[in-house]
């Protein structure tokens, strides 16, 4: 029987012995290839589950059998995907621009893997632990719109260039509230080191962790973010980029064979990246919410959030129509800007208003959180209300065309 | 309340996603090559050939008319008819189709054939899995793929298959009692005109004679 402490720290003593195997001279390199080499097979395998498994869901809510021919429930299904995306013969237009045409999709995933470095999938389990963790993350994050732009505008296509302009100005769009949300974090953690994000939400009091998704703006601050988080993977409801009923597959319309494999794999891991960080920032990354639970190894608690999220994801899709590219606009700066600000405000609120000074003991911390849910909730109900003003939804009535 | 309608679409895909693990109603598609459903009484695809009996070749209804190789809109019959004759069901005899192929790629299952035959010997069949790998002698049937037994019929097409049993019954229940009226018939004159042959000649013997030929 193995201890808690050894099953969680299982991958972290592997990689040392490797790494005490070799030369000293090459031990730094050996130690990187690992652990980047460990990312790539890691976040691959789980595309390659995850798309299996969203088509099963996605089946499933729409009353079907999702793919259930190969292999045992269908579960073989990535692998007759690939070989098939694989096998297809990769054309690219004549007018498109060769070279940049064919860089994109590379640029894309190379850049999406970047964002992988700072994130702790458990403990002592990250590539980098740079200080400025989130920074480099939405640094990085943001090239993808660069990639996103060269495949646009390379394919010397209307709608790759259509799908490329929506893509920008949603990613430019969503940016703002997606960086916004995840100040109130930074601001009442003091640091930018996603290590140390982690590390204060891992303690935990009565039992309980201090999970930033425990306050009132940090539970706000996590809806918003994963409202923009689905907007900037391109996601459905936010789809527009891709929109295949208007501008059939925007960007990537004119890729086909293993380059537009690439494409969906970068979606993907985009999608595992923006939700790896937002467990980091307020579902306490790989810490378990109860003391209790702290046997179970850390990366285990990581990949379970990170599921969950993935099948929030999928359940969202299974459910949402497309926006309207108006729709998605206003909803990005009359709605989840001023959102974002507000849940700054109550996250201030939340600093420096001591549950001593609202109350004795047991009560206070109960006000000061209702006090700060109040800050962030009776925003709300006024902006959904007058957003809604005007918009009265009827059954439409034709007039001339019955 | 902005919102609203979101949690309200959420709840319900959830209900089919988790009722799908429960209940059979959520989940409607049926696995074909497995699970099948049954095909409604009238469907057809394919015609085949009856024959009554066990022997197809002997046993086969078909009396090489060639009206449905006349009437098949997209000419996919061909009918070759047979220099010798065998006795049909009621015993006469008729000539029989030496060739009789069906291509499958041009049947078009419009039923013209079956309505056409006087003889009952063309029916649709339900079988629809009709693909091959020889697209040349694969769908081209003869008359020996084509041909099935009048129990066959039976279970597929059932109710069909009853009303042309006792109209055939009745066809063969009739040619009997003619023949036999007509034998009875036969007898008679034939002992009435040795009668009458004592006594007036010849002239009669050449009536018996004509009645014999035309039977009533």
């Amino acid at each position: 029987m193995i201890s808690a402490n050894a099953a969680d720290q299982i991958f972290v003593t592997l990689k040392h012995w490797i790494v005490a195997h070799v030369p000293v001279l090459l031990q730094t390199p050996v130690s990187i290839v690992v652990s980047v080499g460990t990312i790539v097979v890691v976040f691959a395998g789980l595309f390659a589950l995850t798309t299996v498994f969203e088509r099963k869901g996605l089946g499933r809510m729409q009353n079907r059998y999702g793919p259930n021919r190969v292999g045992p429930w269908g579960v073989f299904q990535p692998i007759a995907d690939a070989l098939k995306s694989l096998t297809k013969e990769d054309i690219v237009p004549r007018a498109a621009d060769h070279v940049v045409h064919y860089l994109a999709p590379l640029a894309l995933v190379g850049v999406v893997f970047l964002s992988y470095a700072v994130l702790p999938v458990g403990r002592n389990m990250t590539a980098v632990n740079l200080d400025s963790g989130v920074l480099y993350f939405f640094a990085v994050g943001a090239a993808t719109e660069l990639a996103v732009f060269m495949a646009g505008w390379s394919s010397h296509n209307k709608y790759s260039l259509l799908g490329a302009m929506r893509a920008i100005a949603q990613m430019i769009s969503y940016e703002i509230p997606l960086i916004l949300s995840s100040v109130p974090v930074i601001m009442m953690s003091g640091t930018l080191s996603l290590v140390s994000i982690v590390d204060r939400q891992a303690q935990t009091t009565n039992g309980l962790a201090h999970w930033n998704v425990f306050t009132p703006w940090g539970l706000a601050g996590f809806i918003l973010f994963m409202i923009a988080a689905t907007a900037e993977t391109n996601r459905s409801p936010f789809d527009l980029p891709e929109g295949e009923s208007e501008i059939i597959a925007g960007y990537f319309i004119e890729y086909s064979g293993f380059k537009f494999a690439l494409f969906f794999l970068a979606e993907y891991l985009e999608m595992f990246a923006v939700s790896g960080l937002g467990i980091t920032l307020f579902l306490g990354g790989w810490s378990a919410p109860f003391a209790f639970l702290g046997w179970v190894p850390t990366w285990l608690w990581f990949f379970a959030k990170l599921l969950t999220l993935i099948f929030g994801f999928i359940w969202v899709r299974g459910t949402m129509p497309r926006l309207r590219m108006d729709q998605l606009m206003n909803f990005a700066w009359k709605f989840m800007l001023p959102m974002t600000l507000i849940v700054i405000v109550s996250a201030a609120m939340w600093r420096f208003v001591t549950p001593a000074m609202v109350g004795p003991k047991p009560l206070g911390g109960v006000i000061r959180w209702l006090v700060c849910a109040l800050v962030i909730l009776a925003p709300y109900i006024l902006l959904a209300r007058t957003l809604g003003r005007g918009h009265r939804i009827a059954k439409r009535t034709y007039r001339f065309a019955e | 309340m902005l919102g609203e309608g979101i949690i309200q679409g959420l709840v319900e895909t959830a209900r089919n996603f988790f009722g799908s693990y429960v209940e059979k109603q959520r989940l409607t598609t049926v696995q074909y090559p497995e699970d099948r459903l049954p095909l409604p009484e009238a469907s057809r695809v394919f015609p085949f050939l009856l024959y009554d009996g066990t022997d197809p070749e002997a046993g086969l209804r078909c009396v090489a008319c060639q009206i449905c190789e006349k009437e098949c809109p997209p000419r996919c019959i061909h009918i070759e008819k047979s220099k010798d004759k065998k006795p049909d069901f009621v015993g006469k005899p008729q000539a029989y189709p030496a060739v009789f192929d069906i291509d499958v790629s041009v049947c078009m299952s419009c039923q013209i054939c079956v309505e056409v035959c006087p003889f009952d010997a063309i029916r649709m069949d339900k079988v629809f899995e009709l693909s091959t790998d020889d697209r040349f002698r694969g769908l081209l049937w003869t008359k020996r793929e084509l041909a099935k037994p009048n129990e066959y019929y039976r279970t597929i097409h059932p109710v069909e298959a009853a009303e042309t049993d006792e109209r055939r019954a009745k066809e063969l229940a009739d040619a009997r009692a003619k023949a036999a009226a007509a034998e009875a018939a036969a007898k008679a004159r034939a002992a009435a005109s040795v009668i009458s042959a004592e006594g007036s000649g010849n002239g009669a013997a050449v009536n018996v004679a004509e009645t014999k030929v035309t039977p009533p």
